[in-house]
Formats: structure tokens, C-alpha cells, sequence
């Protein structure tokens, strides 16, 4: 194995700039503006080099392998270990992960005007935790790593949120509290029964069935918070509208996706046979989370909360997908994760740049934006369309394979995840006509402005993902297959 | 003539690829880099491209027709799209006779409105726009064409949905029009919804999409069952009923037709190669494309036959009472494509093809014509508001008349001599009652109802041109004349249950505005001819409506037409409706030749001997003609049942299920059962819970460091 730690460099470098950014005011005694543009100016470059690192790991990662790599490994207290690996499923996560972050940055740039060397700063480290939570391989790392994500989070909630920020935080706080007070329980259990908090080792590990059961649960109420699954959903819209807009793309395209993750390495590999029992039971809530919350979705008349609906409904067919256990469902799952990173975190930023000009999400305040904004029409529409599960965007990819997945274990499933795409259709073009057709009625809106150079910089790699991604898919099925087949298999073996 | 077969096989291969992505190319040109290179020429690299396509598609189509081109056997393979385990989906594009004439019916009517917008949209600020949404919906409508997979047809399949969205609401400002293209794409995602469960079915069912795999299969597959819940069903009638749905919504048919009306929203090129000739086909070409799957499958044939009979006299029926031009022409159409459906669920596969290909030339033609008279009478599309218009715009008028002698059938049977609908439109009938006499119940009903169809087809045609073209004139040139859009705007309103908006065309504030708003403020002098870029590609599908019947009859339905078709459509050995049309009874024939002569003499009584008859009957406002008028009021009942049920069901999870019970019971409860008072809360989260959380933080940052430590 090279010698070069890869993964450690990836998942710390921002957390030293981080704490680098939080001296900035011992180190430079200038105005708080020159300070603020130093934090802007470290937090862009270094997660530009993370980016940069990140995609350098993804070309080096061997897709013809199913097992870790990158591994390290180091003793660290008692039976924990220092352990980071990733393989097929987390490779790309990593990479969504360092593709948001400079966008994030960027358009955290002028909007965030109070506060910006604690922002860039609790941003940094948000990464850091983030990047740690998809390469650990040690459970006990990996729960630090996953709660102490909340933390940064939470801060950038309430402290640059909206005007019910602390009610939203405190929502999120308690309700993913909740479900790690389980998940803790549960891996104290584990690792007592197995004696090793070595993932790779849990994974070979065979839990008694009856222990299955619980320990699938303790993990499914964590989890389940995350994605978030109905019904304990109701944190996501309130966290979202609340949130500045770079902390609802972070939310929107990482966070929501550890749960996706953590069923995908945990749930499946470690409780085949209750995964495979309680499959009925997500299947059912995957149904419900995507007529429900797209019904919902309709009739919401803030933006970002029409936003965090779809995305409940959109996270619906990821649960839906993991949990067919077949091959389509499982890399479509994973596909839609990576696609829903770049759409609903999109279509955020969109959100963004027009909350910037004008303050306010309310969907009855726009109209008719086409008239005077041009560019961010052609650009809302894209990711519009791409949240409507168009093909040739990279919504259509996840959504098809996910429902084919759960089309080959239950038509029944399918066929209520597919009325979903009805629904999205409908809600997504109704908030675009209202927001941007017709004619020009809020007369604030008459001296509104396009989009600038650095607005079009944040979309252009966005657009140019989900249109490639919706046009050649492969290149990450590629990347995903063989450990996704492994997994497939290694679940299968459990019913032969 | 056909030498060396490869050598013209390659040649295929070559125009195809011309034909598929120089609609594209066009569409990438005209629609980003019209800044740079200007809008006249982005606009006409896209005419220009289209031209070219539909040079090389009428090559292929000819070079097949004349045996002089060979198609390739295997689909050309461009790329991998979706590659997932067994699923594969390659990006290629298959030649074979259907596709062979769906490229040139494509590129020859989109090369056509290309050419004709340059004088339709003469005035529009959005050109460039207009003209790449039209080549960006060539492209979608000929990868769905070629696919060789039901995957890339989807694709194509919902790519035209977009570019339909995108050209319907292409006056963006227009509230109704916005309705209306929200409303087509949601409705035919509706029809989606079957067609994508239609293909899982396909892939759990045979373990590949690839049409020739499939199709190979379908034999051994015709006892399987699918367990569908707790319900065991016949996979083969599943997957045919499946991707029916699908083609209900894009082909408009009874239950799912409501968007197409609406659809006239749109400016009028797109009405006629989207909503008229090209798009709203695709269900009838994936019919006959899976006509293995559809042979397999006698019960959804049949609730083909009898949903496409009831779309054809539905559709004629409602057309008898609206006032619209275009709309009269829109429930033509769907009753045309229900013409076609019938066809196809009786089995004459090639009879519906044969449809589909000259109702193309004469309804495009029809549409244009319209188009025409509204370019010329200032944007009116309200025949009451018409008349006389025949002695201003006399090359319109004679190719209207070609457009109504094609769709209503004019022809003599047993010769030559014909309009293109007399001899599609006759051998579908024929084709029908020889179904009927082996005993198909559906298809005898189908005849009857056809026949009454086209009856009242010939009545509502001849209403318009007469409504349109002769009596009095119901205009006044220069004075205050009223919007086309008065009435859909009213009407689109009270349909969506939206409250209606205030009539912004006139008010001129936008600067974007459309067409409608560069009239009404200047002096009107009447009804004028359109001019020839207009005219031109008029009088090329008059040629059409009068020809494409009679040159094309023998290859498509007649006695060449199992060499034409060759594999690309599939009958079964039972079925043999293509040959028993020749042994039915003489009546037959004439039948559909005296049901035209009975609409055509209602109705001249009614709209030329006896002006204002019909008027005076609508302004009874009877039952019978408001049922009518109103559409059957499948609107109305649309909107109780789906759009305000979704609504309800909506504020309904929103207030109680996450407000009420989930948020009450949950984090809300969970506060209040703590006793935190609200003020006292606030200064909690704001205060202490901070100073935790930075705490926590920076424990956590210090335990990195130290495992970093610790493991280097």
C-alpha cells in the first residue's frame, strides 16, 4: 500500500485550516473585513486542495477491487482502532463531499456578512467530520465522526439562520440526539459481543438473529433520523429554512446522505437477515415518505421548505432502493445519493441567489424572475428538470434503477414510488411558473439583477455534473460495482 | 438497383447519424451561441440543418422504399448509457422501417415549421429560443424513433415532454399558457408512470430492454405470471397494458387527451409538428414497435380497439361545438390518433403506420393553414370573430381545402384517385370491419363508431373552413378588435380552478412580450395573405395530403407491404386483416365515402346555405351542446377529483400529520413535557447549549489530534 495517508490528509487538512482561520485574529491585528476576506480566501483554497486531493484518491482508487483501500490503520485505545478505508460505495461519497465544499464557499461569500472567520471555520470542520465519517473503519470513530457532525452543523443553524433559528436547531439537535442514544447503545453492545470495533471485522461477524432485530433497529432509529425517513422527517424543512443557504447545500448533499451510508455499510452487511425482515416495513415507509412529503411539497409556499420536502421524497427512493438487496437498487441508491448532492444542492443556490437579492422565500413575492433574469431561468430550470427526474439529467438515473430495484422484489412498491414522479412534476413546475413565468407583478423585482460572474462560476460545474452524469452514469457504476456486487452478494449468501 | 448491399447498408448507417444529431447540433448552435453569431444566422444554421436531415432521412426512406438501400440488421451503437448489472441501455439508433418513415415524417414536417417560423414568428423578440427549442424537440422525437431499447425510448419519450413544456409556455408572460404546459407535462407523466412500470415489468420479466431480445422472447414468456401484490397476473398483458398507459398520455387518448387542447397555447408551428404530426404519434409507433408484445396480448388489444374507438367519436364529437380554430383542429387530431389506436389494437399494425404517415402531411398542413389565417387576421383564432376570409387569403383558402378534402377522405374507391386521408383512412375502416367478421367483438363496435367519427369529422371540417373562409365577415379592419385569448384565458382559468388573472397582453409592459402584444396598435386593414416563406411549405404538404396516399398505399397496407415493413412490425400467423380487407362486403367501401358526403351536406346546410343556424343553436344553449362545448367536462371533474383532492390530502399531511401529530407528539411535546417555558427555552438554546456545543467541539477536535498523533 502506499505510504502516503491519503485519507488522513484528506480528512484533517481542513481541520487545521479551521483552526488556523480561528487565529486569524491573534495573527492579523488589521480591520475585522481584512480578516473575514483572509478566512473567505484559506477556506476556498483549502478546500479547492481537498478537492483536488480527493479526485486524485478517486483516479488512484482500484474500482476492480472489492475490499478497502487506502487502508491505515493504528492502534489507539484498547480495542479502538485508528482505522480509515474506503471502498466502491464511500469513494464517491468522499468526492461529493470535496466537490460541494468550495461551491459552498463560494457562495457563502458575500451573504454571510456577520461572524465570517467563525463561519469558515465551523464550515472547515463540518468537512473534516464529514470526510472522516465515509473513510472510518472503525465503528467507534465512525459514531464520533457522525455526532460530532451535528455539532457544526448546529452552530451554522443557529447562529447564521434565519429568523426561527433556534427553534430549528434545537429540533435538529434533539431528534438526531435521539437516534445516536440508540445507535451508542447499540455499538457498545456490539463490540462487547464481538470483541472488535473493526468494521471489516463486524461486517464477517454473525449476530444471532434475535440480537439482529434490536441491533437493526438501534441503527435504523439513528439512521433512519438522517436520511430522514418519514416520520421523522419534520426537522428537515424547519433545519433548511433556517439554515444560511451553503449550510441547507451541505445538509441537502452530504448530511442526508450518512444515513444512506450508514445503511449501506452497517444495516445490510452486519444484519442480513433482519434487513431482509424489515425490508416490507422500509419499503412501506419509502411509500409513504414519497407520496406524503410530496403532497406536502405542494403545498408549501416557502421555497426552501418545497426544497426539503422533495428531498424527504427524493430520500425515499434511496431507503426504497438499499433496501431490494439487488443490484439495480443498491447502485441506483447510491447513484441518487451522489445525484440528489447535486441537485437539491443546486437547487438551494438557487434559492441563494435569489434570497440574496431579495430576502425573502416566499414563492407569492417572485414572478415572472425570466423577464429579468435570463441566465438563472435557463439555470433553475436545469436543476428543476433534474429534480423532476428528467432523463438525460442525472435525477432520471437514480429514480428508474431505484424502482426497478424494488419493481424486482415488490411491483407493489414501485408502483407507489412512481406515482412520486407524478407528484414531483407536479409541485417542481408549479414553484418554477411562480417564481419565474409570467410577468413582473412585485415591483421590487423590477431592478433585480442576472446572475454575476461568480453566481455562474458556482452553477457551471453543478450543470455540467448532472447533465454528465445523466448522459454517461457509468462512469460512476464503474467505480460502485464491484463493491456494490459484493455487498449484493455477501447478502444474498445469508438465503441460500 | 441494389448491387452491393453492405456498401448501401454503410451508406444507411451514415445518413441515419446525419439525421439524428444534425437536429442537435442545431439545437446546441441556435440555442447558446446565438449571442455570438447573431440571431439570422443562428437561425438559419438550424433550418439549414434541419434541411439536411430531412435530405438524408427522405434518401433513407426512398432508398428503402425503392429497394435501392439496404437497413442494417444491428443498430448503430453510439455509446453505453446505463449499464447496471443485466440492465443495459446503449445509446444507438436503429434502422428499420418504422423508424425509416418516422425520420422522414419528422425531419420533413420540423424542416418545414423551421421554414415557416421565419415568417409565423417574424416579429418575436425570442427567435433564437423558439428555433432551438424546435430543432432540440426534432432531436428528442428521432432518438425516440431510433432507440434500440425501451430505456433510450423513454428518454426521447420524455425529451419531447420537455421540449412540448418548453413550447407551449413559449409566451411565457401568458398565464394560460403556463397552465397549459404544466398541465401537458403532468398529464402525460401520468402516462409515464405506466410506461416506466412497463419497462420493470420488461426487464423482471425477460432480463433485458433491448427490443430484439425481447421480442425474440415474448413466445417462451407466454405463460409466465407476475405476482402484482397479492394478485398473480399474465406478465405479457401486464407489460402491453403498461406501456399503453404510456402511450395513452402522449398520444392524448380518451381519459388522458385533456392536455392537448390546452396545448394550443403554444404558437401555432409548434401546434402543428408537435401537437398535430410528430409527438403526439410516439404512442401509436410504440404500439406498432412492440407489435410481438401486442400480438401476445388479445385482451389489451382489445381495450386498445376500444379505447381508440372511443377517443375517435369523443374527440369528433366535441369538436362539433368549439370556436376556436385551433382547437377544433386539436380534437381532430385526437380523434385521427384514436383512428390510429384502433388500427392498431385490431391488429392492422400497418394500416395505423399508413395513418399516422399521411395524417402527418395533412394535418401539419391544416395547422399551418390555420396558422396562416390567424397570422393574417391579426392573431383572431375565434371563427364566430371570421368570415369571408377566402377572398383576401386565396392560396391559404385552396390549401385549406386540400388540408379538409385529405382529412375528411375524398376519394374514389377502387382507383387511385384520392386526397392521402381517403386511402389511410379507408383502409383502416376496411381493416376493421374484417376484424370484426372473424368474430372480435371490439373491433365490430369499432367500425361503427369510426364510421359515425367520420362522419362528424367531415362535419366539423367542412364547419371550419366554411365558418372560416365564406358567409359574411364577421371582422372590421381598423378598429378595436378583440384577443384571441379572451376566451382560453377564461376558460383555462376556470379549468385549473385558478382565479383569473388580469389580461396582460395588452398592457404592453412587457418588454419580452410576444407577438399578440406587437398588434392592436396600429391600423388593421383586413385579412392579408401570409408571405411565401409561409406560403411555400404550405403548398410541399398540400403535395403531400394529395399524394401520399395514393403513391404510398401499396407499400404500406397493400400488397407490398410485408416486404416494406419486413421485421420491424410482427402480425401473427392469425392475423390476416391486412389481406381480408380485399374480401368484405362492397358496401364497405363506399361507407366511409357517403358518411363524408352526409357531414359535408350538414354541414353546408347548416354554415353556408343557412348562415347563422349554428350559431343560433349554440346560443340556445341546450344541454346537449353545453356537454359538448364543455368537453364531456372532464376538466371539471380533473379538477374536483385530482387537482383539489391532491390539495386537501396535501394541507392535510402538512397541518395534522407533521404539524399536529408528528411535531406535537414529537420534539414540540417532548418540550412541553420538559416544561420549558418559551422564554425560558430561547435563552437555553441561545446561551448554554452553545457553550456545550463549542465545548464538545473542541473535545473533539483535540481527540483528532491526539489519534492523529497517536497513529503516525
Amino acid at each position: 500500500m502506499d505510504t502516503l495517508p491519503i485519507l488522513s490528509i484528506l480528512t484533517w487538512t481542513p481541520a487545521v485550516a479551521a483552526v488556523l482561520i480561528l487565529f486569524l485574529p491573534q495573527l492579523i491585528k488589521s480591520p475585522e473585513a481584512a480578516r473575514a476576506n483572509a478566512a473567505r480566501w484559506i477556506a476556498l483554497v483549502t478546500t479547492m486542495i481537498v478537492f483536488a486531493l480527493a479526485l486524485w484518491m478517486t483516479l488512484a482508487f482500484d474500482e476492480t477491487k472489492a475490499g478497502y483501500q487506502f487502508v491505515e490503520r493504528a492502534d489507539w485505545y484498547g480495542m479502538i482502532q485508528y482505522h480509515l478505508g474506503i471502498d466502491g460505495i464511500s469513494v464517491l461519497l468522499i468526492l461529493l463531499t470535496a466537490f460541494l465544499m468550495p461551491l459552498c464557499i463560494l457562495a457563502s461569500w458575500t451573504s454571510i456578512e456577520k461572524r465570517v472567520v467563525e463561519y469558515m471555520a465551523a464550515f472547515l470542520l463540518l468537512q473534516t467530520l464529514m470526510i472522516g465519517v465515509f473513510c472510518a473503519l472503525d465503528i467507534v470513530l465512525f459514531y464520533i465522526f457522525f455526532e460530532a457532525g451535528l455539532i457544526p452543523m448546529y452552530l451554522i443553524i443557529g447562529i447564521w439562520g434565519g429568523k426561527n433559528r433556534v427553534y430549528a436547531a434545537y429540533k435538529f439537535f434533539l431528534y438526531t440526539l435521539l437516534g445516536s442514544l440508540f445507535l451508542l447503545i447499540a455499538i457498545a453492545w456490539m463490540a462487547i459481543t464481538a470483541k472488535t470495533t473493526s468494521i471489516p471485522d463486524l461486517q464477517a461477524f454473525e449476530f444471532a438473529k434475535d440480537a439482529q432485530t434490536w441491533l437493526w433497529l438501534a441503527f435504523f432509529a439513528s439512521f433512519a433520523v438522517k436520511m430522514p425517513m418519514w416520520p421523522v422527517h419534520t426537522w428537515l424543512p424547519d433545519a433548511h429554512v433556517e439554515a444560511p443557504t451553503a449550510g441547507s447545500v451541505i445538509l441537502a448533499g452530504v448530511l442526508l446522505k450518512m444515513g444512506g451510508y450508514g445503511f449501506l455499510r452497517f444495516s445490510l452487511p452486519m444484519f442480513p437477515e433482519a434487513s431482509n425482515d424489515f425490508a416490507p416495513f422500509v419499503f412501506a415507509l419509502s411509500g409513504i415518505a414519497i407520496v406524503y412529503t410530496s403532497l406536502v411539497a405542494f403545498r408549501q409556499t416557502d421555497i426552501k421548505k418545497l426544497i426539503a420536502y422533495s428531498s424527504v421524497a427524493h430520500m425515499g427512493f434511496v431507503t426504497m432502493g438499499i433496501f431490494s438487496g439487488n443490484e439495480q437498487g443498491i447502485q441506483g441508491a447510491l447513484f441518487q445519493m451522489l445525484s440528489h448532492g447535486v441537485i437539491s444542492g443546486a437547487l438551494f443556490l438557487c434559492v441563494g441567489v435569489i434570497y440574496d437579492r431579495m430576502h425573502t422565500r416566499e414563492i407569492a413575492q417572485y414572478g415572472g424572475l425570466v423577464n429579468r433574469m435570463p441566465i438563472y431561468a435557463a439555470v433553475f430550470l436545469l436543476f428543476t428538470m433534474g429534480n423532476v427526474g428528467l432523463p438525460g439529467t442525472s435525477g432520471f438515473v437514480g429514480e428508474i434503477l431505484t424502482m426497478q430495484g424494488a419493481f424486482n422484489v415488490d411491483p407493489v412498491t414501485a408502483m407507489v414510488a412512481a406515482s412520486g414522479v407524478i407528484l414531483s412534476a407536479a409541485y417542481m413546475l408549479t414553484l418554477y411558473r411562480k417564481v419565474v413565468f409570467g410577468v413582473i407583478v412585485n415591483p421590487a423585482l423590477n431592478t433585480i439583477t442576472d446572475m454575476n460572474a461568480r453566481e455562474i462560476l458556482i452553477f457551471v460545474p453543478l450543470i455540467a455534473a448532472a447533465l454528465y452524469l445523466g448522459f454517461q452514469p457509468n462512469i460512476i457504476f464503474d467505480q460502485t460495482a464491484t463493491s456494490a456486487v459484493a455487498l449484493v452478494d455477501a447478502f444474498h449468501a445469508n438465503f441460500k | 438497383m441494389s448491387a452491393d448491399p453492405h456498401a448501401t447498408t454503410g451508406l444507411a448507417e451514415t445518413l441515419a447519424t446525419i439525421v439524428v444529431f444534425a437536429p442537435l447540433l442545431g439545437a446546441i448552435i441556435c440555442g447558446l451561441f446565438n449571442r455570438f453569431i447573431g440571431e439570422k444566422v443562428a437561425m438559419f444554421v438550424a433550418t439549414a440543418l434541419l434541411f439536411v436531415a430531412a435530405a438524408c432521412a427522405g434518401t433513407i426512406f426512398i432508398g428503402h422504399w425503392q429497394h435501392s438501400l439496404h437497413l442494417p440488421a444491428e443498430p448503430i451503437r453510439i455509446a453505453t448509457w446505463i449499464h447496471v448489472g443485466d440492465l443495459k441501455s446503449t445509446w444507438s439508433i436503429r434502422l428499420d422501417a418504422i423508424s425509416a418513415v418516422m425520420m422522414i415524417v419528422v425531419t420533413g414536417v420540423s424542416s418545414l415549421v423551421h421554414l415557416y417560423s421565419w415568417g409565423y414568428m417574424a416579429e418575436d423578440p425570442h427567435k433564437p429560443r423558439f428555433f432551438a427549442y424546435l430543432s432540440l424537440f426534432t432531436f428528442a422525437m428521432l432518438s425516440l424513433v431510433t432507440a434500440a431499447d425501451f430505456m433510450q425510448l423513454f428518454f426521447g419519450w420524455e425529451g419531447v415532454g420537455l421540449a412540448s413544456y418548453l413550447l407551449i409556455g413559449f409566451w411565457y408572460h401568458k398565464r394560460s399558457a403556463n397552465d397549459a404546459q404544466i398541465k401537458a407535462f403532468v398529464v402525460n407523466r401520468v402516462g409515464d408512470f405506466g410506461f416506466a412500470l412497463g419497462i420493470m415489468a420488461v426487464f423482471f420479466v425477460f432480463g433485458t430492454i433491448e427490443f430484439k431480445e425481447v421480442f425474440a422472447m415474448v413466445p417462451e414468456k407466454a405463460g409466465v405470471m407476475l405476482k402484482w401484490g397479492v394478485y398473480q397476473l399474465p406478465a405479457i398483458e401486464i407489460i402491453a397494458f403498461l406501456l399503453f398507459i404510456g402511450a395513452m398520455g402522449k398520444s392524448a387518448q380518451f381519459f388522458l387527451h385533456t392536455w392537448l387542447p390546452d396545448a394550443m397555447e403554444g404558437p401555432t408551428p409548434v401546434s402543428a409538428l408537435i401537437h398535430a404530426a410528430t409527438m403526439v404519434t410516439a404512442g401509436v409507433v410504440l404500439v406498432c414497435l412492440c407489435s410481438p408484445i401486442y400480438e401476445a396480448a388479445p385482451g389489451t388489444a382489445g381495450f386498445i380497439t376500444i379505447i381508440g374507438a372511443v377517443t375517435a367519436l369523443f374527440a369528433a364529437t366535441v369538436g362539433l361545438a368549439q370556436n376556436d380554430i385551433k382547437r377544433v383542429i386539436a380534437y381532430s387530431t385526437c380523434s385521427q390518433l384514436g383512428f390510429m389506436f384502433f388500427a392498431a389494437g385490431i391488429g392492422a399494425y400497418q394500416a395505423a403506420m399508413f395513418h399516422l404517415f399521411t395524417h402527418a402531411f395533412f394535418k401539419a398542413l391544416l395547422f399551418l393553414g390555420a396558422g396562416s389565417v390567424i397570422h393574417g387576421m391579426h392573431h383572431e383564432q375565434d371563427m364566430r370573430k371570421m368570415g369571408d376570409v377566402a377572398k383576401h387569403m386565396k392560396i391559404t383558402f385552396v390549401i385549406m381545402i386540400i388540408g379538409t378534402l385529405a382529412i375528411t377522405g375524398v376519394g374514389i374507391p377502387h382507383t387511385p384517385f384520392g386526397f392521402a386521408g381517403f386511402f389511410s383512412k379507408d383502409a383502416i375502416i376496411e381493416t376493421t370491419y374484417a376484424a370484426g367478421m372473424t368474430g372480435n367483438t371490439a373491433a365490430q363496435m369499432a367500425f361503427w363508431m369510426a364510421l359515425l367519427a367520420a362522419t362528424l369529422t367531415s362535419f366539423y371540417s367542412w364547419r371550419l373552413a366554411f365558418m372560416t373562409f365564406h358567409g359574411t365577415p364577421k371582422w372590421k379592419a381598423d378598429s378595436d378588435h378583440g384577443h384571441h385569448d379572451d376566451h382560453s384565458h377564461s376558460d383555462a382559468a376556470h379549468a385549473h380552478g385558478l382565479p383569473a388573472v388580469a389580461h396582460i397582453n395588452d398592457a404592453g409592459q412587457n418588454a419580452a412580450g410576444s407577438h399578440d402584444d406587437d398588434h392592436g396598435h396600429h391600423a388593421w386593414h383586413g385579412p392579408h395573405e401570409s408571405p411565401w416563406v409561409m406560403l411555400v411549405p404550405l403548398i410541399l404538404l398540400a403535395l403531400g395530403a394529395v399524394f401520399a396516399g395514393s403513391v404510398f398505399y401499396d407499400a404500406f397496407v397493400g400488397h407490398h407491404a410485408k416486404e416494406f415493413w419486413g421485421s420491424s412490425i410482427y402480425t401473427a400467423p392469425d392475423n390476416t386483416v391486412l389481406k381480408d380487407k380485399y374480401s368484405i362486403p362492397g358496401w364497405v367501401f363506399y361507407a366511409p365515402l357517403v358518411v363524408m358526403v352526409i357531414g359535408l351536406a350538414a354541414a353546408l346546410y347548416f354554415y353556408l346555405f343557412n348562415e347563422g343556424l349554428g350559431k343560433k343553436i349554440a346560443d340556445r344553449k341546450g344541454m346537449a351542446h353545453a356537454f359538448l362545448e364543455n368537453k364531456w367536462y372532464f376538466d371539471e371533474l380533473y379538477e374536483i377529483v385530482f387537482v383539489k383532492g391532491a390539495r386537501a390530502l396535501g394541507d392535510f399531511f402538512w397541518k395534522i400529520g407533521d404539524g399536529k401529530l408528528i411535531d406535537g407528539l414529537g420534539p414540540n411535546g417532548i418540550a412541553a413535557a420538559l416544561n420549558f417555558g418559551s422564554k425560558k427555552a430561547v435563552k437555553i438554546q441561545s446561551g448554554y447549549v452553545y457553550h456545550y456545543a463549542f465545548l464538545m467541539l473542541i473535545a473533539a477536535v483535540a481527540l483528532g489530534a491526539f489519534v492523529l498523533f497517536r497513529g503516525a
